[in-house]
This record gives structure tokens, C-alpha cells and sequence, in this order.
């Protein structure tokens, strides 16, 4: 894990542990908006999972694309997504990435590579091989990520999309953020198989598993996949151990999971794992580590500002963008 | 002001009513079973089936993984079997995900087979849009399901109708979907205790009227209920008719309510393009031509996904006032 971290400059772990602070802040903040029903519909919020999608995402290009999952808001910050973009469209106003046609579910750039937050369940997948195809075709070096909750991986589209991959041997990497429960229920209780990963043998490519709150490990295990992949070697698969601190949807609604698994989880937080090797190799002092907070939380602000202050969508606009004109 | 219900029924919700339905049928007979996306531990993310679990145990009620085409295809299998299956497929958007178990297999196994098979199975989806869910949460697909021969597709709009229509398809033994609204979930009405039953195929008049017909599906028939109240106020008397069941169709009764007040207006959630209205009016305009005032008259959606925004969503959505100004137009001119 040490030497994982020491390929890692301290411009990179700086980079990336901003990015999971402002995750956590706009995961907090939206959480907050949806509770006072500022926030309409429902959000799905990803702290204590930043990690995986930061680790990732920190190993891509602009140019990569990624799909994403109804628990999209960590991938959109972390691929780059613009956080007044995007709470101007959880308030479905018409600044707001989708001019407020998506909302939470639904968030988009495309100028980014991020082929969208999805509402179905394993609505990703062939999509995402659909990305990688293109960066073949068009010879880029370009790859495809596609993020999966554990329990998408019992969706038929994710094992079609898994087999043509490696078919094709398309440059796409699977990540499986295996939060170990699906709405209410345990991943356990949703197959028969607990590790994830191994089902890429059954594919021809390789998976593993990584621990999804140490982000070092995550970049580390993303990296190699990357690179094999925009050499040409196809696919892979890693399934990233992590869990979700707040209930499925929301904040305070009546959670499932057992209080004590709910603390051992607590007590892995990604931030602290990662402010830990920021302190052990002197990058960041305490202190320092609290200004990130303080200054992310101003941009968060901020950020919810605009959105508030942005103008509704124009009902004369309900018809527009239906079809390509 | 206090009532008093009616001997041997008292006041449940929608849900409820379901709820009931399902439990009733499970006691009565152990070939039922109930199977989706935490519908057991969690009595399912709408509340359809709280309290099957305890009840019925695990044998019985089965949380699924998420995986439409294998939940839609147990039930197929198992009703082949000679189980009678109760599946949820949650949202209703949800059936893209098993679209060929639905309509490739459920609806045409039957047929396909000489007859030589039966499958007795009830099929659960929550249809409707008003609380911003967007375009993959939200819609009312009624008209793709009334499409293909082999299915039967009912849509009640209150609690009463809902417990009879639940009970008549889990009887019922061809492939039965109940689309429910999930605006119309917590509405409550008296509803009979023990076994109810509402035939599959029979209309509702919900109020009756002289000047106009208004055919109105799920909870649509709240809101011309509404603009019925209004236009009472300007003299017009509307008549709502809810058909219940799309496919069958009671066209007889739709059609005797035409001849009554010689207009007609349909109205849905669903987009208008291709919606069921389209299907209500063509067999008025051949059955009843004779009798129309004036040209059939169909309200919808607009022709767009689903939006998220409230603002968009409210102008989309079809309203008690869009079917006031649309009845008033037509009845006078
Ligand atoms: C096709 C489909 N089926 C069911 C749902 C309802 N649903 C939304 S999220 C979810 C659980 C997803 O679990 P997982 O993939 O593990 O992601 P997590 O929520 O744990 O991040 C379910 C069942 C859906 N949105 N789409």
C-alpha cells in the first residue's frame, strides 16, 4: 500500500483527495436540499464510496468516456463535472446540465465523456462497451469505464456487455462498486457468488478485487487496467469493497443495515484513510487538511447559490430536444 | 358530519386494497406466490406486499436480484407449471428491461403452442408521473402492453376497484398486467372486506352526465372528476367512464355512453401519439358515428420523455384544467 502511494506524487494525492472532499461536501449538501424538498425526486447519494470513483477516474483522460449509475453524483465530480452544473440541475433549473430535463438520475456531459447517470439498473453496461468500441474504431487510444452497483451484476445487459468485451477485446474496465447492498436488500442475499470480481474468469478477462476506501489502491488497480486496455489487450474487471453511509436514497429515511456494520464502515472512511498517508508523508498537515474542507465548502456554497438564483426552465422549451434537428 | 361504512366494508387505501387482494388469494390458494425487487423483507418499495412475509414465510414471498427478464421469466415458467404467480416489476418504465419474456413469450406461448398451455400470472408495475422521477421513472406504457394479443392489461383508479380487479387476475388464467398509479396509491375508498371481485373487461361509469363523455384511464378519472365539479358550475353535466380494463375493452359500455351525450373526449396520462385514446376513439367513431355531435376529442401528454424539472413536469402532465377547457370546447365548440 506504501509503495502503491509512493508512485503517487503529491500533486496526484493533493488532486485527489480535493476531489473526494468535494464529493462528500455536495453529497452532504444535496442531501440537506433533498431533505427540506429543495431537491425534488430522489437522490441517491454516493458518500463514503469517493474513492472508488475518484481512484478511477484520476487515471483518465478528458477524452475518456465513463457511464454511470442512478448513484452518478461521485462520478460526474470525479470525471470533472462542474458542481454549479450540477446542482442547478438537481433544482431543475435551466442552467443546470440537462436544462433541468434529467435531474439526479439523469446528469450529463458528454463534453467530458460522461455518457450519463442512469435510472436503470444496468442501463450502462452496453454502453459503455458502445464508448470503447468508438475509441477502437477511431484508433484515439481512448477507453470506456463503466460503473456498476454489486447489484447491476444481475442484470443480463451487464454479462452480454462483459462477453463482448472481452470478445472484441474492447478497451473497457468494469468497475464494480461493491457497496454490499442493493435497495434494501444484501448483496448475498442477490447471488450466490460474494466475490464479484471472479466472475470475469468466466469472460476471459482478468478481475480483481481492491478495497474501495483506499483510494491509492483503487488508482493503483484502475492504472494497470487502463493502460493494459489502451494497449490493446482488452478488458477488466475490478471490484472495489466499499459501502454507502447513508440509506439508499436520501438521508435520514428508515435505513436497513445494522448499526454496528454501518460503524465499521463509518470508522473506514476514505477521506481519513487518504488524509492519514497525506499527514505520514508530510504533504498535508492537519491543518492543511482542514483548509481543503473549509475552501471546498465555499465552493459548494457557492454553488448551490447559483443554482438558486437560476432561472426555471421556460415551459416552451418542453418540446424541444426530443429529436436532433 | 359522520358516516358510518356499509356492513362488510370500511374505509382502505389503493395500496391496501392490493395488499389485501393478494394476501386473500395466497390463503385461498397455495399455488400463488409472490416474487420481485424486495418485495418480501422490505414489502416492496411501494408497500404492495407489507406483511405477505411474516404471514406467508419465505417459500412464498421471494426477494429477487435485480433481474427483470429472470423475474418475468419464473413467472412464465412456474404458471407453465401450474403455480399462479404475482411478479412486480416495479416501475412500469422497467419493462423495457424484459421486454422480449414479455411479449414474445408471455403474451404468445398460448398461442404459439396450439393452447396447449396455460399461464395463470399476474404481472405488478407502478405507472405515473407528478413527483419528478424523470423519463425512466415515470411513464404510463399501458398502450404498448394493449398491443399485443395475449395480455390483458387492467388500470384501476380507486381502492375498491383495485382490490376487485387485483383478485379477478390472479384468477384469471391467461397473463394479467395491473398497472398501478402511483398518484392513486394512497386515495382511499369503502372497500368490501373478504372476496371482491371486478370482472376483467367491465367499465365504470363514475359519474353519470348528458353533455359529454369523458373516458378516463388511472388517475385521470380524478381529474375529470375535478373538472366535473367546475363545469357543473357552467351547466355542463360530463359523464366519466372508466374503462377498468384496457384489453379486454368494454367498448359496449363506452359506446352506450356516447349514444347518451353524443360527445366524447379521452383522456390519459400517456402521451397522445399512439396512446390508447387513439384505440377508444376509432371504436367509437365505427360504432357510434351516427350518434357524435361533434369530432371525437382525445387528451394526452405532449410528445416528449418524461421531464424532471416541476415546472416542465406540470406543463406536461395533463390536469383537471386541461380537461375542463378541452370539454368546454367541445361542447361548445
Ligand atoms: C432495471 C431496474 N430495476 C430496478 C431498479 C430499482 N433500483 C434502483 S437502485 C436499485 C439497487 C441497485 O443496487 P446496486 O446496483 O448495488 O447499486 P447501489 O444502489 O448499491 O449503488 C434498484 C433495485 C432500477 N432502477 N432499474
Amino acid at each position: 500500500m506504501v509503495d502503491q502511494a509512493e508512485q503517487l506524487d503529491s500533486e496526484q494525492l493533493l488532486y485527489m483527495y480535493r476531489k473526494m472532499v468535494t464529493i462528500r461536501e455536495f453529497e452532504e449538501a444535496a442531501g440537506r436540499l433533498a431533505e427540506q424538498a429543495r431537491i425534488p425526486g430522489a437522490v441517491h447519494l454516493y458518500a463514503g464510496e469517493e474513492a472508488v470513483a475518484v481512484g478511477v477516474c484520476a487515471a483518465l483522460d478528458p477524452t475518456d468516456a465513463i457511464t454511470s449509475t442512478h448513484r452518478g453524483h461521485g462520478h460526474c465530480i470525479a470525471k470533472g463535472g462542474d458542481v454549479k452544473l450540477m446542482f442547478a440541475e438537481l433544482l431543475g433549473k435551466a442552467t443546470g446540465y440537462n436544462h433541468g430535463k434529467g435531474g439526479s438520475m439523469h446528469i450529463a456531459d458528454v463534453d467530458i465523456g460522461i455518457l450519463g447517470a442512469n435510472g436503470i439498473v444496468g442501463g450502462g453496461p452496453p454502453i459503455a462497451i458502445g464508448a470503447a468500441f468508438a475509441a477502437k474504431y477511431q484508433k484515439n487510444g481512448g477507453v470506456a469505464v463503466c460503473f456498476s452497483g454489486d447489484g447491476s451484476t444481475n442484470e443480463g445487459t451487464w454479462h452480454e456487455a462483459m462477453n463482448m468485451a472481452a470478445l472484441m477485446k474492447l478497451p473497457a474496465i468494469f468497475i464494480v462498486e461493491n457497496n454490499h447492498w442493493g435497495e434494501y436488500t444484501r448483496q448475498e442475499a442477490q447471488g450466490a457468488i460474494p466475490q464479484l470480481s471472479l466472475r470475469a474468469a468466466s469472460y476471459g478477462m482478468p478481475g480483481i478485487t481492491v478495497d474501495g476506501q483506499d483510494v491509492v489502491a483503487v488508482n493503483a488497480a484502475a492504472r494497470e487496467a487502463i493502460d493494459r486496455a489502451r494497449r490493446g489487450e482488452g478488458p477488466s474487471l475490478i471490484e472495489c469493497d466499499t459501502y454507502r453511509f447513508y440509506n439508499h436514497t436520501g438521508m435520514s429515511e428508515g435505513d436497513a443495515r445494522p448499526r454496528e456494520e454501518r460503524e465499521h464502515w463509518r470508522a473506514r472512511d476514505p477521506l481519513t484513510i487518504l488524509r492519514g498517508v497525506l499527514e505520514q508523508r508530510a504533504i498535508l498537515s492537519g491543518t492543511g487538511a482542514d483548509r481543503v474542507v473549509d475552501d471546498v465548502r465555499k465552493e459548494i456554497e457557492e454553488a448551490v447559490r447559483f443554482a438558486e438564483a437560476s432561472p426555471e426552465p421556460d415551459p416552451a422549451d418542453l418540446l424541444t430536444d426530443v429529436y436532433t434537428v | 358530519m359522520t358516516t358510518t361504512a356499509p356492513t362488510g366494508t370500511r374505509e382502505l387505501s389503493y395500496l391496501r386494497a392490493i395488499n389485501e387482494a393478494i394476501m386473500l388469494e395466497m390463503e385461498r390458494d397455495s399455488s400463488v406466490f409472490v416474487a420481485g425487487i424486495d418485495l418480501a423483507a422490505r414489502g416492496d418499495v411501494f408497500g404492495t406486499t407489507a406483511g405477505i412475509l411474516p404471514k406467508f414465510g419465505p417459500e412464498r414471498i421471494i426477494d429477487t436480484p435485480i433481474s427483470e427478464n429472470a423475474i418475468a421469466g419464473l413467472a412464465i415458467g412456474a404458471a407453465s407449471r401450474g403455480l399462479r404467480p404475482v411478479v412486480s416489476l416495479m416501475f412500469m418504465d422497467f419493462i423495457g428491461v424484459c421486454f422480449d419474456q414479455i411479449m414474445n413469450q408471455m403474451a404468445k406461448m398460448k398461442y404459439m403452442f396450439g393452447g396447449k398451455v396455460t399461464l395463470p400470472l399476474t404481472v405488478l408495475v407502478n405507472a405515473g408521473a407528478g413527483s419528478s422521477m424523470a423519463a425512466q421513472h415515470s411513464q404510463s406504457l399501458e398502450a404498448l402492453l394493449c398491443h399485443i394479443p395475449g395480455l390483458k392489461v387492467v388500470m384501476p383508479s380507486s381502492a375498491d376497484d383495485a382490490k376487485g380487479l387485483m383478485t379477478a387476475a390472479m384468477r384469471d388464467n391467461n397473463p394479467v398486467f395491473v398497472v398501478l398509479h402511483k398518484r392513486c396509491a394512497r386515495l382511499t375508498t369503502l372497500v368490501p372486506e373478504g372476496e371482491y371481485i371486478v370482472p376483467l373487461g367491465k367499465a365504470r361509469v363514475v359519474r353519470e352526465g348528458r353533455d359529454a363523455t369523458v373516458i378516463a384511464t388511472a388517475y385521470m378519472v380524478h381529474e375529470a372528476m375535478r373538472a366535473a365539479e367546475r363545469l357543473a358550475e357552467r351547466g355542463i353535466e360530463i359523464e366519466v367512464v372508466d374503462p377498468r380494463t384496457l384489453s379486454p375493452l368494454d367498448t359496449d359500455t363506452l359506446v352506450a355512453s356516447v349514444q347518451k351525450t353524443h360527445r366524447v373526449l379521452t383522456v390519459h396520462e400517456a402521451v397522445e401519439f399512439g396512446g390508447f385514446g387513439g384505440e377508444i376513439t376509432a371504436q367509437i367513431a365505427a360504432k357510434a358515428f351516427d350518434y357524435l355531435d361533434a369530432p371525437p376529442m382525445r387528451l394526452g401528454a405532449p410528445f416528449s420523455p418524461v421531464p424532471y424539472s416541476p415546472v416542465l413536469e406540470r406543463e406536461w402532465l395533463i390536469n383537471a384544467d386541461k380537461i375542463h377547457d378541452a370539454v368546454v370546447s367541445l361542447v361548445e365548440g
